[in-house]
Formats: structure tokens, sequence, C-alpha cells
């Protein structure tokens, strides 16, 4: 049985801001490790670079942080190369729907069984507070006097639209809700998303826990079928806002399973590694013969 | 002696590829030695494509300058080329396409008119099959027997069926029998059959056998020309040998891939060409920094941007060893013919694996899509002698033991055993960021250093295993060519026809650019009368390199930038130039 402290690394502990919203998450991850009582030697973390992406660190699991950006593939090859392990992706927003989006939209379309966990804080964290894709429109703080002029990123609705087999969101202050997305979505078979809300303390003066606490409401509770596609996007279109709330107004999030698909998996449909993964086949003494003479 | 240059020109999409590839196969089938060299613009229909072939009993390296053979589909192709057909040779064109004026030829050169059109309908083929019917001709004017064309056919066509085999042999033999009944002078360079068995084959095909036989299991490769050659040949093997190829949605994610893949311990490759590369880079760095062995091949074309994307170049010698930021270890190959680029991508594994550390096999479009034939012997005897060689990569028995696991433990020859996921014992972290002996990032500065000088040793660690240049020619010889890469092939074939003038000279071919191979270059420079660098870019790259390492000077250099691989008669006039200097 893997237990909570076979997770815990001795040599170092997590360096977040006191309140950041990434504490949640790490909990809950760790938390579903646990839950679905996977060896920890089997479990790869992949991340990017942000103050999200540095919770691989934290987690005594195999881990791979990249590059800014570009976890989505390393995950991907990991999972291709050895389809045993339960691989997640951990990145920020800059890092998943900025910098490495293009990777994001076809990781969803080839339904790879990867888990990617998105800390949703709408602010580029690591770097001092710039916007990011999806910060709200209208916000201005001290890295951004102007009001910004962009609709934000609809993570939801672009990873529906992308293929992705199983869409969620999560809230860093919800602990038990996000241990359980984060479970159902290492159990499902496919491509699965977890768009966190992570209230930035620091730099994000706006979306905060208690602004969070006040908006957001349980799909589940309000009788939403995750096997419907269209009701996906009708519910995915509820938040982010394309245009600034008047005073007197205020917007609701939904949080939970938005979406849930059967379909084959990338590397169930690749013949090559049907019978055993990659790593467990022998690449030894491959005559080459035939290939030679063919070209005689 | 034979030494036949034939060569089919015509607009794109009339198989002109295809039909150059089948006359290098004749002349292989028939024992000679061969080279091909393809020019090409980068457009699918229309423009100007021709097919060189080269054959001769006596061993070639290089396509030469002169033509014997000019098969014209149209008459773009006499207007270009017509100033390059030798003295007593051939054109082959339809009269009814096709104006060939009396003075546009001198009065030795043989006009073999062929209706290739009016055949093409007499036999039922496609207007589209010209070029069998022209293949036919061809063959007829410098051989007698269509058996050899026959049985190339029925091999190439095998798995297309008998209808297919069946069409192409009549539209050949059609145009193989209009000849020999028509040509009425006979053409003066007749070809005899020898008995070697060569087979043929391009760097493409090479670099991808190589792969292959080094034990390859991922790939992620993002089409580009001049390495399209290596991801087929891959592809329709991928089942046979358990290989993983995907198509990534860019050069970044490709890389990427085949570092998570590599990191995950599957045998990986990337390739592309420069503005692939370009993307590629700062993940280069990333592969280097977590220690994951990576190969990377890079094929050459004449930039920057897009430039002229189906020619050649040796442009990107600085940006393969420098690019990505920071200092960090890596192993630059540049092979000079398809031999070595097979040698050298097995060799490349090893490397990578061993040294935990990306590998770079530098080459070109020239050297890719240039078929050249080779001792059938050479290739399977380096194939049957190779073993995997996978360095410090840690078997589970030894991993499950382990209690204080450190994946960048610092080491005394600075490579440190590699676990992978799923081995119980060896958790670690592989991280971008500087770090500890567990991977942990780190700011430390002692650390860093540690970090730095560790990696670094690697590269120490190789140097004694890496061979020296290979130094070709009489050691008295009063010129010493240093040149690297694919341009190995013009200058071997200008130090034979040289050779025949009782002109010797010497050649060094640097095949590491990096690590550099600093004293075999600075003492075969300090007892040279005269050098002389050639290579393929306008800035002259490689003779910097050869400044700064050795701190020599050369007395020449030879450049070119115009997309055009040397032919070796540039070399071989420069070489008489410096000689009376
Ligand atoms: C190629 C590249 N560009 C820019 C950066 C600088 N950078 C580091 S983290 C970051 C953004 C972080 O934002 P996010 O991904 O949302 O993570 P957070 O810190 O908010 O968790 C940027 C721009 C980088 N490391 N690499
Ligand atoms: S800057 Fe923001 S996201 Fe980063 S650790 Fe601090 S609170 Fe968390
Ligand atoms: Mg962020």
């Amino acid at each position: 049985m893997t237990e909570l402290k076979d997770l815990e690394i001795t040599y170092d502990k997590p360096n977040w801001c006191p309140g950041c919203g990434d504490f949640g998450v790490w909990i809950s991850l760790k938390n579903a490790i646990v839950s679905l009582n996977l060896n920890p030697w089997e479990v790869v973390l992949v991340s990017g670079i942000g103050c999200s992406s540095k919770l691989p660190y934290w987690v005594k699991t195999y881990g791979f942080n990249g590059l800014h950006g570009r976890p989505m593939p390393v995950a991907e090859g990991i999972k291709l190369a050895n389809q045993g392990l339960t691989v997640i992706v951990i990145g920020g927003d800059g890092d998943q729907y900025g910098e490495g989006a293009n990777h994001l939209i076809h990781a969803a379309r080839r339904n790879i069984d990867l888990t990617v966990m998105v800390h949703n804080n709408q602010i580029y964290g690591l770097t001092t507070g710039q916007f990011s894709p999806t910060t709200d429109i209208g916000e201005k703080n001290k890295a951004n006097p102007n009001p910004i002029i962009e609709v934000p990123l609809n993570p939801i609705a672009l990873a529906l639209s992308a293929g992705a087999t199983f869409v969620a969101r999560g809230f860093a202050g919800d602990n038990k809700q996000e241990t359980q997305l984060i479970t159902e979505g290492v159990k499902h078979k496919g491509f699965a998303i977890i768009d966190t809300m992570q209230p930035c303390v620091t730099f994000n003066h706006k979306n905060t826990f208690s602004w969070f606490y006040e908006r957001v409401y349980k799909l589940e509770e309000e009788g939403h079928d995750p096997l419907n596609r269209i009701k996906a996007f009708e519910r995915a279109e509820e938040w982010p806002l394309r245009k600034v709330l008047e005073q007197n107004q205020k917007e609701r999030i939904p949080t939970g399973i938005f979406y849930k698909e059967d379909r084959s998996t990338w590397e169930d449909a690749t013949l090559q590694i049907q019978k055993a993964p990659l790593v467990k086949q022998s690449m030894e003494n491959r005559d080459i013969t035939p290939l030679l003479r063919e070209l005689m | 002696m034979t030494d036949l240059q034939w060569l089919i020109g015509g607009e794109a999409g009339y198989g002109i590829v295809t039909t150059g590839v089948m006359m290098s196969k004749i002349f292989t089938r028939l024992g000679l030695s061969v080279f091909d060299y393809v020019e090409y613009p980068s457009l699918i229909r229309g423009g100007h494509n021709a097919y060189y072939v080269r054959g001769s009993d006596n061993p070639i390296f290089s396509q030469r300058k002169g033509i014997d053979i000019l098969v014209a589909l149209n008459k773009d192709t006499i207007n270009k080329h017509k100033d390059e057909v030798s003295e007593n040779g051939a054109i082959i064109y339809d009269p009814s396409v096709t104006k060939v004026e009396p003075q546009e030829f001198s009065p030795s050169i043989l006009r073999v008119e062929v209706p290739l059109l009016e055949i093409t309908k007499k036999v039922g083929a496609d207007h589209l099959m010209i070029n069998t019917v022209a293949i036919g001709a061809s063959l007829a004017l410098f051989y007698s027997d269509f058996g050899v064309l026959q049985k190339i056919l029925t091999d190439v066509f095998g798995k297309k069926g008998e209808k297919v085999i069946q069409e192409n042999l009549n539209a050949s033999k059609a145009g193989f029998d209009y000849v020999k009944t028509h040509s009425a002078p006979p053409f003066k360079k007749q070809v005899n059959a020898l008995k070697q068995q060569n087979l043929l084959i391009s760097a493409a095909e090479a670099v991808a056998l190589g792969a292959i036989r080094a034990g390859l299991q991922f790939a992620a490769i993002y089409p580009m020309t001049p390495i399209n050659g290596v991801m087929t040949t891959i592809v329709q093997n991928a089942s046979t040998y358990g290989i993983v190829v995907k198509e990534p949605e860019d050069e970044i994610a490709g890389i990427n891939m085949a570092i998570g893949a590599s990191f995950a311990g599957a045998r990986s490759l990337v390739a592309t060409s420069g503005g692939g590369f370009s993307l590629m880079v700062e993940s280069l760095g990333l592969a280097a920094q977590t220690e994951v062995p990576l190969v990377v091949v890079e094929g050459m074309r004449p930039g920057p941007a897009t430039g002229m994307p189906t020619w050649t170049e040796q442009g990107d010698v600085r940006f393969v060893l420098h690019a990505a930021q920071g200092d960090f270890p890596r192993i630059v190959i540049a092979p000079g013919d398809a031999e070595e680029a097979f040698g050298f991508t097995m060799t490349a594994f090893n490397l990578a694996e061993t040294y935990q550390l990306p590998v770079i096999l530098l080459v070109d479009k020239y050297l890719m899509e240039s078929h050249a034939t080779v001792p059938f012997e050479n290739l399977s005897s380096r194939a049957d002698s190779f073993r995997i060689e996978r360095g410090k990569l840690l078997r589970d028995e030894d991993v499950a033991v382990q209690t204080d696991y450190k994946r960048y433990a610092l080491v005394e020859d600075g490579i440190s055993p590699r676990s992978i996921p799923g081995q119980k014992g060896g958790i670690g972290l592989a991280g971008s960021d500087e770090h500890d002996e567990h991977g942990l990032y780190s700011e430390d500065a002692h650390m860093r250093v540690s970090m730095m000088d560790k990696r670094f040793k690697k590269l120490d660690s190789a140097i004694p295993h890496i061979p020296p240049p290979d130094l070709y020619g009489d050691e008295k010889a009063p010129v010493t060519i240093v040149s690297f890469g694919s341009t190995k092939m013009p200058i071997f074939e200008a130090m034979s026809s040289l050779a025949r003038e009782g002109i010797a000279i010497r050649f060094l071919k640097v095949s590491y650019l990096n690590p550099f191979p600093t004293e075999a270059v600075a003492s075969t420079m300090k007892d040279s009368q005269k050098t002389l660098v050639i290579e393929n870019n306008k800035t002259g790259q490689f003779e910097g390199l050869i400044r700064e390492y050795t701190g020599f000077s050369v007395s020449d250099h030879l450049r070119k930038y115009d997309g055009r691989p040397f032919y070796p008669e540039e070399i071989v006039d420069h070489v008489k130039t410096l000689l009376k200097k």
C-alpha cells in the first residue's frame, strides 16, 4: 500500500508563497496517488517552468522538469516508450495555454492517456505578475497598468473542441473535489485535463480564494450529464466571460467534470507497442540483411 | 574504360526522380560504380527537374561535368543542358514534343529521335509513362540486353502486382526496341557488365538503416527536405523492427517527445533541417542538461530562413556547434558519404547513450539525396560487427538495492549511473534547472561549478575513444586539402583524376567537428606544404574552426554557396592553380 509518507521528499520542502493555491493542488495530487495506490516509481510527473511547475520536486515519484511550455511532448514520449507508467503533466496557465497551447491541442486530439493538471492562476507567477492567456478582460495591475483588451482563452471549450476525452475544472480551495478529479482523471483511459483555479496570492488580487468561493458551483449538483457533449460546451461557455461585468453582476463558475468520452487511445492504436511497451522490447541483434538486399 | 553520365530532364511531376533511380539501378546491376545527383525546385508541378546518373567500371565518388546521354523530355531541358553534352554523346528526345535545331549540337553528337508519346499510346500506357519508354531507349544505346531492365522492373514493381509490371515492361521494351531498330550510327560509349555485388544507397537510407540496426525504438520527425528519406525508410520498416515513429505537430514537440522517450529508456532520434533545428535549439540544451541521450540528424540546405529548400550547402556548422544558451557538451559528426553515414549513425547511438548527451549527425541535401554504390559486403560487415552499448544504464536489480540513488552523482568520469522510470529504487528528477546530485534545483555556487564540470568531464571521457580524422593520399604531396562532410565525395573524385595526371595530393577529412581533433589536425597542418580548405559555405565556418583550435592559418580556400555541390573539375582546377603559385 502506498502511503503519504512514501511520497515525502526529505531534503527539501515547497517554497511557494504562504497561502498560494499551489499547496492545495500539491496535497490533492499526493492524496490521489495514495487513493489510487500507485507505486511511486511507476508515476512520472512532468512539468514545464513556472511556480506551479516546481511541484514535481516535492513529490517522491519520478519527475521531469522540462522547458516552459514543453512538458506535454516529453510526457507523450514517456508514455509511448512505456505505457505502463502513470504520466501526469503539470503546468501553469502560461505554460499550457500560452507557450504550450499547440502541444495541448494535439495531445488532446490524439487522446494519449495522460492526466494534465493546469494550475490556472490567471497570471504569470514566476515572472512576477504579467498577464496570461486566461487573465480576465479589463484587469490591470502593477505589471499591466493598462486594462487587458484581449478576451481570455476558454480552456474547457478549447480542450473539448480539440478532442480531449476527460475535461474538468477544479479549485485549489476545495481539496476534496480536486483529489477526486485527479483520481478520476488518472483512472480515465485517455487524455484528461483538469483546469484548476489556483489563486496566486502575491500577484492576482482579483481572482482570490474568496472571490472564487462566492462564484464556484458544482456541475454534478446541478444535474449536468458529462456524457453530453453539447451540454458540456454550454457549461464551458458560462465562464470565463468575454466582457467586463457591471458592478452589481456576478459570474457563476462551474467546477467538476464537464465531459467524459470513451475513445481508443494513441498508445492502444499504435501497433508496435500492443504486445509490450517499447522499453521492454529487445533491440539487440536486429538483422537488416533483407533491407540491404533490397537495395541491390 | 567506361565512364558514362546520363541525364534526364523534364518538368516536375513526370517521375524524373523515379526514372533517375531506375537508371542508377541499371548501372548498379551491370556491376558499375554509380553516383547520382538530382536537382529540382521546391514545387510539385512544373519547374525543371534534372537527374544525373553516372556509371563507371572504375570506382567513382561523385557526379562530374559533361553529359554523355541527355534525355530531354521537353525543350527546356535542351536549352538548359545543351552545352553540357560531351563530344560523341547522344541526345534522346521526342521530335513531336521537342524541336532541336541542327546548329544546337555539334555533328559528333548522336541525335536519337524517339516518338515517346506515340509509343506510350501504342502500348496503351498513360502519357506520364514517357519516362519509362525513355529509359528503355537509353539502355538500348549503351547495352545489348533488355534482360537487366526486365529484372529491375519486376523487382521494383513486384509489390504493385502483375498489371503494373507488365505496363512498365511493355513501355520500356518498346523504347528499347525502337532504338535498336532505328538508331543508325552506333553509340560509341558501350557498357560492359562487371561482376560487382554492389548495393545502391542514399545517405538518407543509410542513416535510417544505421539507426534501425543500432536499435532505434522511437522517432518523432516533422517532414522537411532533405531528411524526408530518413523518415520514409524508418516508417516502412517500423513494424518489422518494433519502432514507434510519430509525426509531431512541430519540431519542438518532436525533440521533446524524443527526449521523453529516451528518458524512459527508448533509443530515440529526431531528424530535421536548419529551420526545424532552429525550433529545437532550446530543447537540445534540455537534453544536455537533463543528460538524456539523443541523436539529432541535421540536414543542411541553403539558408537563412527558407533559403533554397531543395538545394545544398554546409552553412550550419557554426550553428550546430553553438546552438542553445549556455555551455554544454555535445558530439557533432559529419559523415562524408553514404557508407560513413551508415557507420556513424550506429556509432552516434552508442555515444549518445554511453555519454548521456546529444549527438548531432551533420549532413546535407547533396549527401542525403544522392545515391552511390557501396559493396554489399562493406555494409553487411559493419552491421554484423556492430554492438549496442548502453553505457551506465542500470539494470532493474542494480537499482532495486539502492538506498539513496542519485541520478546526477558526481563521479570521476562524469557519467552518472542512469535509472529509468519504472525502476524501483531509482526515483529521481531530471531537471532543466541547474541541480544537485538528486536532481533537485540548486543555485549553490559550488554545486553549479561541480555540475558544469561533471557534464564536461563526459566529453573528456569520450575523447580517447574518438577516432582521429582520416588522412588520404601521399604524405609528400605539395597540397593538403582539409575538409569535412559531403565534400569528401568530389574531393575523392578530384584526387583520382589528379592522380591520373600524375599529380599527388593529400586529403585530411575531419568527421568529428566536436570534440574537435585538434592535435591530429595541427600535426597534419604542420607537416603540409600548402593547405587548402574546401567547404560549401560563404564565410569559411570550418576554416575558422581550424584556426580557432590549432592556431594555424591555411594557405588557401575554395568555397561555394550557390546551392550546388562542388564538381571535381572545380577542385582539380583550383589545385592546379594553387600548385603554380
Ligand atoms: C522560453 C521561455 N520563455 C519565457 C520564460 C520565462 N517564464 C518562466 S515561467 C513563465 C510564466 C509562468 O507562468 P505560468 O506558466 O502561468 O506559471 P505560474 O508561475 O503562474 O505557476 C515565463 C514567461 C521561460 N522560462 N522560457
Ligand atoms: S507568485 Fe503566486 S503562484 Fe507563485 S508561489 Fe507565489 S502565490 Fe503562488
Ligand atoms: Mg500562471
